[in-house]
């Protein structure tokens, strides 16, 4: 990998954090899943900013996780409200906000299999505050419609659900889903990205102005915390990831 | 004592999972019975289902590739950071397999129905979800201790035949040490048979001490123990030591073919016979 491809990433990492972590400021209890190496940064950002007032949950690592009941815990605790925000991803992710972690091209034998849908299909109805995230912004990760629904994006009235997506960050950009109409929002454009950029690369149709503001960038504070303190925490259940975008 | 479990060698461990046997497998972070699995592959099974809890990984997929299963169930199967379990993928392209997919919570509660004995629990969320389509055997009802109409979802009991995992440490008397990995006592409260491997017999009594006892499943849960050192390689033991990533990564790329899948477990599997 050359120097400057690896400085373009890493450069599109900090922006996506810097989104993510700001949706978590105050909040009490943030919780991280699997395969989730950005917003799991974003989630030990927020935590070091807040100076340990938000609690964080990584699954997957030993020492940022305090359950001790088992794979079952996360999922007792969402259902109780004792979790204020968590992440999902999707190989699809289309307008209505509907995430598809199973596969392409029909079911059960699909033409490309996605591992499968995990706690999707709970957590998203059950946490406040979903964030989505896909670094991957192209016309086939962002579609019209889902091959497959894994979780819905939102619900009838009249059903139980105190949870939904609350935005969707992206290598480009940042939607804000709006749960009335049940569709996203263009709210920000990351550096160097245009309004015309992020629909040439959307399959899906979203609310859009003309003009949006930058993504802003992580306080000098931050971005100090993150690339010392944080990123030596993300390289415990994240070396990978770490090392590719610290260097750590 | 008498009523401690029998203490097995790893084949004969391995001889008590009859064919067709509803086989619940812990996800990778905790417990991987690694050797064991090979023991079984090495007796040559058949039309084993699945039960990943909530997740199905190598195990899954080392077992998949012998031809040892009909059928999984699972929330995701993965390997993680390595990507698609390649054997599973093509089984299941081939239709060699059948999938029930699943949501971890769903494993979970249906594994706790059996904890409780009772037929079935109701689980939150789901509705709206393509998986409803596709699992005739969960319920949406109305829930009936409410006066508004608020639709739940029932999952039926899972009542595995085997439960099959690896841990730190037995005792004298077969109880199992499992320290945080609490999912695994769910598994053996809900399973019809337990059979675990474990690092070392430790010549003491866990239930004695009561920091040891809250993490230790009772050997009255527990069918059978054999010991198998190193037993969760390559996917590691937390606490113990660390999953062998370049293993892992191997297994990855040669298994993408069958003959390439056949080539690597008769060489790191097969030919790994233990003392």
């Amino acid at each position: 990998m050359s120097a400057p491809a690896a400085s373009e990433a890493t450069a599109r990492a900090e922006v996506m954090i810097g989104a993510i972590h700001r949706m978590l400021d105050g909040l009490g209890h943030v919780a991280v899943g699997a395969a989730s190496p950005i917003p799991g940064s974003a989630a030990l950002l927020a935590r070091a900013l807040s100076g340990g007032r938000t609690r964080v949950s990584l699954l997957g690592s030993r020492r940022h996780n305090a359950f001790t009941d088992g794979g079952q815990e996360l999922f007792d605790c969402a259902a109780q409200g004792r979790i204020d925000a968590f992440f999902l991803s999707g190989g699809e992710i289309d307008g209505r906000g509907n995430i598809n972690l199973v596969g392409l091209g029909g079911y059960p034998a699909s033409r490309v299999r996605f591992p499968g849908s995990f706690g999707s299909a709970y957590l998203y109805h059950l946490v406040p505050r979903i964030i989505l995230f896909r670094e991957e912004h192209t016309p086939r990760t962002l579609v019209e419609r889902v091959d497959f629904i894994s979780a819905a994006g939102s619900s009838p009235a009249g059903e139980y659900r105190p949870g939904g997506p609350q935005a969707l960050v992206t290598g480009l950009c940042v939607f804000a889903f709006d749960k009335a109409r049940g569709c996203f929002r263009l709210e920000t454009t990351h550096p160097g990205i245009s309004v015309s950029d992020v629909r040439a690369a959307t399959g899906f149709n979203y609310d859009g102005p003309e003009r949006v503001p930058e993504t802003p960038p992580l306080s000098r504070e931050a971005l100090k915390l993150l690339r010392s303190e944080v990123a030596a925490q993300v390289a415990e259940t994240y070396p990978a990831f770490a090392a590719r975008t610290w260097g750590c | 004592m008498s009523a401690a479990p029998p203490r097995l060698s790893l084949d004969r461990l391995a001889a008590s999972i009859p064919d067709g046997a509803s086989l619940a497998l812990p996800p990778s972070y905790s417990g991987c019975a690694m050797a064991a699995v090979a023991a079984l592959i090495r007796r040559e099974p058949r039309g084993l289902h699945l039960i990943g809890v909530p997740t199905g990984g190598l195990m899954a997929d080392w077992l998949i590739g012998a031809g040892a299963v009909a059928s999984i169930e699972a929330a995701a199967v993965t390997l993680d950071e390595h990507g698609m379990p390649p054997r599973f993928v093509d089984a299941l392209q081939a239709g060699r397999i059948r999938m029930k997919d699943a949501t971890c919570p769903a494993i979970h509660a249906g594994l706790q129905a059996a904890e409780k004995g009772v037929p079935f629990l109701p689980l939150r969320g789901i509705l709206g979800s393509d998986l409803l389509k596709h699992r005739s055997d969960w319920r949406v009802i109305d829930n009936p201790m409410s006066r508004s109409p608020d639709p739940i979802v029932l999952i039926p009991a899972i009542r595995p035949d085997v439960a099959l995992f690896h841990a730190r440490a037995a005792d004298r008397d077969g109880n199992v040490w499992i320290g945080v990995r609490r999912e695994l006592m769910l598994m053996a409260h809900a399973a019809r048979a337990t059979c675990v491997t474990v690092e070392e017999i430790v010549d003491a009594d866990f239930l004695a001490d009561d920091d040891r006892a809250s993490g230790t499943i009772p050997a009255l849960y527990i069918s059978a123990i054999a010991v198998a050192q190193r037993g969760a390689d390559p996917i590691g033991l937390a606490g113990a030591y660390d999953p062998n990533h370049a293993a892992i990564a191997g297994y990855a790329a040669a298994a993408r073919t069958q003959s390439g899948f056949d080539r690597w477990i008769a060489e790191h599997v097969l030919g790994a016979v233990p003392a």
